[in-house]
């Protein structure tokens, strides 16, 4: 028997969530959102450079089949390829249907869409606009959703943080538990599938390129609650960002891809203004190093450069760990109108125009390809819950090609709301009908952690347990990974874990409270970091973004698999499985980017 | 004062009924502090300059790269994101108070959901067919891309509103990021369709005649928004579909 009305909850505001929503209610279905913030203000906001698809209007003869090779080939051939090569045949309608709903896409002078060529490929293949390509694609979707809530299919509950799952005794998802923001109150919301488009983890790392709210919170819970969590020691590491008191802003790929240069001076200490050292004197690392895709080399790549010019040449910019990253060869009008965006940040986080200063960029932790485990209808391991978008692992194996990430946050969800609703309508008993006290003991577990924190009178800071947390993440799991470290962090890990139990909240109030907000993700940062720490000194070998020294090869023997992290309740710790990587179509070949593939 | 520290002089509020009060933090300087980490520093410190233990600050924030638009409040006085705002361009002791006309949340938070609520009103979308492949979108020629994407840049940080002499309870004024919204949906060759139904909108009480072109929401936009062309723009198509309208009744 089918139902004929479900109720599609879908968390999470940001492209991935609301491209969900659009294909569920476009299908007829009713829909819940959640989300911390208003949807307008979702990290998707950020992105900067652009979304890929091979539309091939640059006369190059790009295709697909190029762009999936491509994103298997950057990402070191660990993701299944099946939904990669979907998702490549997809993109060229997916631009022509944001380009439909009115996103400003740079244009060529006959009125086509615009491509920029962006890092890990030869092509011309990123649509963009401006370079605030993010912001518009969401902003679209916001538009559409809105279009939506005035025809009262979409309810938005902004302001709610999502807690848990309501899962029934056979372990399948009947609704969630929310908390308001500002009244504080822990309600249950019934419903027949569940999506879950949380975002990104970099709280986890303190400072990142991500918004406040991606602290990985709801995807910990989840894998707190039994789901499986896949490939979490896949971190990107960015290689330009500016380093910053708060956090670590992004400058975008799409600089270098607009031909941006990236070099340091030949010799340390050379105090002369960057404008006046002569070409001899600079030292273009990318362009020598890998000659065949110079600035743009995949990000782990570039990142590793650096660090290498950094710290094992000593040759950073005044010894510090930084590099020039040049724009100032390229005219002022042409940098307005691809780049404005950017250059106005560095402007004002910095104070230089990056129109006559080169820029000083450092990498910083961006991304993480690893997520909640998915199957390729994007259904996690608990029955009823679904993902999409950064939360989820499927698209970019050990490294994410840029521009890859809004296009995967799309289609991830073009997939998960019609499978959601599909798996809704068949669903052998609806949420109306599971008894109210299912969702009354999830209410009262949540309630309890609540209470245990408010009456907790100990002595730790949450906010500095937080920073202790960053700081150690960064050092060890970041760029250079070693065992012994990795060991090491876990231990802290541990030891944060101790100290949390030993809290002191500052601020006990009933109403608007973020601290105490705060301090239930830092619990569930806490318990992720172990699965991205472990997952790490699992892996003995070198792939994509994970590098370890020790073993410096990548090992297709011993680790072409999938990561697979479960949580033991009773040990309070993960437990890690491997499963087979999905290499149908295309034979796992060296990775090299000194020479055409 | 010293010259490595950084003081700062809080409005805070614990809830919409609550009376207000001052608080001030004196806290190390860091380079390159913006009013957010400095209330970051202070949530994992959360001292008074004369010692005694406080709760951290509530405000609302998020990207931190001026392009989400929580993070709007009064800092000195003036009406600005917080995140780009640099503690070493400021003032001393620095005075942070929330936005003066939104519903009061807590501290620095405040409700600003009547912009969203607005936008509805206005119909700001483009009214596709459906989100199945129905091939390219309409041509677009650079100059007119150049023309959009500015006004596709608003962060609805009401900031505009704010500012807006006009924008109060009497008059019920839906402010200049609506209005240019209008302009951007108008524009388009799709958009277009909702144009009449987008005017009507603006015609009624609070619509874009209480635009007393004050320029205060183009003088304060955080984003270079040209609000001001816009509404000048819109107010012109309202004129002329008035004259319409009278002669279609």
């Amino acid at each position: 028997m089918t139902m004929a009305n479900p109720k599609i909850i879908v968390v999470g505001g940001g492209l991935a969530g609301l491209s969900a929503v659009i294909k569920i209610a476009e299908a007829g279905g009713n829909v819940d959102l959640f989300s911390i913030v208003p949807v307008k203000r979702s990290h998707s906001v950020c992105a900067q450079g652009g979304i890929n698809a091979a539309k091939n209007l640059k006369g190059e003869g790009d295709s697909t089949e190029q762009h999936f090779d491509d994103t298997v080939y950057g990402g070191d051939f660990i993701a299944n390829q099946t939904p990669i090569k979907n998702m490549c045949d997809a993109a060229p309608g997916i631009i022509d249907l944001l380009d439909r709903m009115g996103v400003p896409f740079n244009r060529t002078p006959e009125g086509l869409l615009d491509f920029r060529r962006f890092g890990g490929t030869l092509y011309h293949r990123t649509a963009f606009a401006g370079a605030t390509t993010g912001q518009q694609l969401l902003y679209a979707l916001d538009e559409q959703v809105r279009r939506y809530e005035s025809d009262g299919r979409v309810t938005k509950y902004e302001h709610w943080e999502f807690l848990s799952a309501v899962l029934d005794g056979n372990r399948v998802c009947r609704g969630i538990c929310a908390m308001n923001l500002r009244t504080m109150e822990v309600r249950t919301f019934p419903c027949d599938a569940l999506i879950i488009a949380t975002g990104g983890i970099g709280a986890i790392f303190g400072k990142s390129t991500n918004s406040v709210v991606c602290t990985g919170s709801a995807q910990s819970a989840l894998y707190q609650q039994g789901a499986y969590y896949a490939n979490g020691e896949f971190i990107q590491v960015h290689p330009t960002s500016i380093p910053g008191e708060d956090k670590l802003r992004l400058m975008s790929e799409s600089a270098r891809g607009e031909g941006g240069r990236v070099w340091v001076p030949r010799t340390l200490h050379d105090k002369r203004d960057p404008r006046s050292i002569p070409e001899a004197d600079r030292f273009y690392f990318l362009e020598e190093w890998f000659p065949k895709y110079g600035n743009l080399v995949p990000r782990d790549v570039a990142t590793r450069a650096i660090h290498r010019i950094v710290y094992e040449e000593q040759l950073g910019i005044d010894g510090q760990p930084m590099v020039y990253l040049d724009l100032t060869h390229i005219d002022r009008h042409t940098l307005d109108r691809k780049l404005e965006g950017i250059l106005e940040i560095y402007e004002k986080f910095v104070g230089d125009d990056p129109r006559i200063h080169p820029m000083k960029i450092f990498p910083g932790m961006h991304y993480t390809m690893g997520g909640l485990w998915v199957d390729f209808k994007q259904a996690t391991s608990i029955p009823g819950i679904f993902a999409a978008g950064e939360c989820e692992y499927q698209y970019h194996g050990s490294n994410r090609l840029g521009a890859n990430s809004l296009l995967s946050c799309i289609f991830g969800g073009f997939t998960a709301g019609p499978e959601a609703l599909k798996y809704a309508k068949n669903v052998a008993k609806t949420s109306v009908e599971v008894p109210s006290s299912v969702f009354e003991a999830e209410r009262k577990r949540q309630m309890e952690i609540n209470s245990r924190l408010t009456s907790s009178s100990g002595t730790e800071n949450p906010f500095r347990i937080w920073r202790e947390l960053g700081e150690i993440m960064t050092r060890n799991v970041t760029v250079t990974r070693y065992n012994k470290n990795l060991i090491a962090t876990d231990a802290k890990l541990v030891e944060l874990l101790e100290r949390y139990r030993n809290i002191n909240l500052s601020d006990k109030g009933a109403w608007a409270n973020t601290s105490f907000i705060f301090t239930r993700q830092l619990y569930n940062m806490l318990q992720l970091a172990r699965v991205i720490t472990q997952g790490a000194t699992r892996r003995d070998e070198s792939r994509g973004a994970h590098y370890k020294p020790e073993f410096p090869e990548r090992d297709d023997a011993n680790f072409l698999k999938t990561t697979k992290a479960y949580f033991a309740p009773d040990a309070d710790e993960p437990r890690f499985e491997w499963e087979m990587v999905d290499t149908s179509i295309i034979k796992p070949r060296p990775r090299r980017y000194d020479m055409a593939k | 004062m010293a010259e490595n520290t950084v003081r700062l002089k809080i409005k805070r509020q614990d809830g919409p009924n609550a009376q207000s009060r001052w608080e001030e933090f004196e806290i190390p300087y860091k380079s390159g502090m913006n009013v957010i980490s400095a209330m970051m520093d202070i949530a994992a410190n959360p001292v008074t300059k004369d010692g005694k233990t406080t709760t951290p600050i509530a405000y609302d924030s998020n990207c931190l790269e001026e392009i989400c638009g929580s993070c709007a409040m009064l800092i000195n006085g003036k009406a600005r994101m917080a995140c780009s705002s640099l503690v070493k361009n400021l003032e001393q002791p620095i005075t942070v108070e929330p936005l003066s006309k939104f519903p009061l949340v807590r501290d620095l938070a405040v409700d600003r959901n009547v912009l969203f609520e607005n936008l509805k009103k206005v119909k700001a979308w483009v009214p596709v067919d459906g989100t199945y492949d129905l091939g390219s979108g309409p041509r677009v020629t650079p100059q007119k891309q150049e023309q959009a994407y500015p006004l596709s840049n608003c962060i609805s940080c009401t900031i505009c509103m704010e500012v807006c002499p006009q924008f109060n309870e009497s008059t019920g004024f839906v402010g200049a990021a609506t209005i240019s919204q209008v302009a951007l949906f108008n524009d388009h060759p799709t958009g277009a369709v909702l144009k009449e139904e987008r005017l009507h909108a603006l015609m009624g009480d609070g619509g874009i005649h209480e635009c007393g072109f004050a320029q205060n929401c183009v003088e304060s936009c955080p984003k270079g928004i040209p609000l001001t062309r816009s509404i000048s723009r819109v107010a012109g198509q309202v004129m002329v579909q008035t004259v319409k309208d009278i002669f279609s009744r």
